[in-house]
């Protein structure tokens, strides 16, 4: 029953944004298809880094590069209860977005998308940012050279939200949210 | 730059594994691979992110940008305290846009609000929350994570929403509150 309904959750809030865009006289098509050739414009955007970036990153696995770091980092990961299998994806996700987005996906297929490995590595992704790049764009623009303390805020978030990921999936399929 | 080093960083690793592990045929092979991949993964992710940016074209025409700037008031005039409304106003608009997952509409704003606080070289508290509450992202829809499940058969790629969210609020809070506490012993005069 909770299954059918976050799986409605995104149907009717594509239906819930339409309704609502009506009720304001809004041209709703004309919106989707404006948006959607801007979807395309962020694809043209991201697609030549998830080439380049999934090279290095099938390069890391096919070497044993990254089973290598996994069996390292497994004690870590196993007492703080994040799966070994993310610690790739946990490494490189504050510095780099499409980097990150090579490496989760990576997992995502490998282990399956619906696997507890799979499914961290995506509430990772959707819940956290790339700490170092956004805060070196915010004060950067802004001219701002002393960031005091939000590098350690921010990485403290980044860690906090690493391991909710684990926590939180392994809680919603043992409350039987997931198929 | 970063990138360039992280880049450059994954194949130094990567070949100098290859060669200690004897992994050289299968690392090299991977290269083709790899950039194979890349292409097939980028068009796999194509249909939903079409589908929502459209539909996140279509709630901003809603006003549901607006309205929910608005529920984030009461919230952003704590967090931004002792700033200009214009500032304000500039991270209300930056909070709502990262919300409905416009990332590009999101940066411009969120440097403008930033600029509007700007007092000189050193962050002040509600700069640091500001940015930290931008670290911790707030996406109601991570769509491009979405598509990628989608793309890796999924049987409901969106299924992961409540876990996002749950996830989400609980490294915004840790940010913030490790921010405040910060913010209370972290001299005006340090890095």
């Amino acid at each position: 029953m909770v299954a059918y309904l976050t799986q409605l959750l995104a149907p009717l809030l594509l239906l819930g944004a339409a309704l609502a865009a009506l009720r304001k006289k809004q041209d709703v098509y004309s919106l989707l298809t404006e948006g959607a050739s801007q979807g395309l414009r962020t694809l043209a955007c991201i697609a030549p880094a998830l080439v380049v970036l999934m090279t290095a990153v099938q390069m890391l696995r096919a070497s044993g590069a990254i089973a290598l770091l996994s069996r390292l980092l497994g004690p870590v990961f196993a007492w703080v209860g994040i799966p070994v299998e993310c610690a790739p994806l946990v490494l490189i996700r504050p510095i780099s977005g499409s980097a990150a987005l090579a490496v989760g996906a990576e997992l995502i297929a490998k282990y399956g998308a619906d696997s507890l490995v799979g499914r961290t590595a995506a509430v990772m992704l959707g819940s956290t940012e790339t700490t170092f790049y956004a805060i070196g764009v915010y004060f950067g623009a802004a001219g701002v050279r002393r960031t005091r303390y939000t590098l350690p805020a921010a990485l403290l978030a980044d860690l906090t939200g690493f391991w909710m990921a684990a926590a939180s999936v392994r809680l919603f399929s043992a409350l039987g949210l997931y198929i | 730059m970063a990138l360039s080093i992280v880049w450059t960083g994954m194949l130094v690793l990567a070949i100098v594994c290859a060669c200690a592990l004897g992994t050289v045929p299968q690392t090299a092979a991977a290269m083709m691979d790899g950039a194979q991949k890349g292409v097939s993964l980028s068009l796999s992710l194509a249909g939903i992110l079409c589908l929502w940016s459209g539909a996140c074209r279509v709630m901003e025409a809603a006003g549901i940008s607006r309205r929910i700037a608005r529920l984030l008031r009461p919230l952003l005039r704590r967090l931004t305290h002792g700033c200009s409304p214009e500032a304000m106003e500039a991270a209300a608009a930056n909070v709502s846009a990262n919300l409905l997952g416009l990332g590009n509409a999101a940066t411009p704003l969120g440097i403008e609000a930033v600029r509007r606080m700007r007092r000189d070289e050193t962050a002040t508290d509600a700069m640091c929350r500001f940015v930290v509450l931008n670290t911790a992202s707030i996406q109601l829809l991570p769509t491009t994570i979405a598509a990628v499940r989608g793309a890796a058969g999924a049987a409901a790629p969106f299924d992961i929403l409540p876990a996002v969210w749950l996830t989400s609020a609980a490294a915004l809070a840790a940010g913030l509150l490790a921010a405040w506490a910060l913010g209370r012993v972290w001299s005006r005069r340090g890095w």
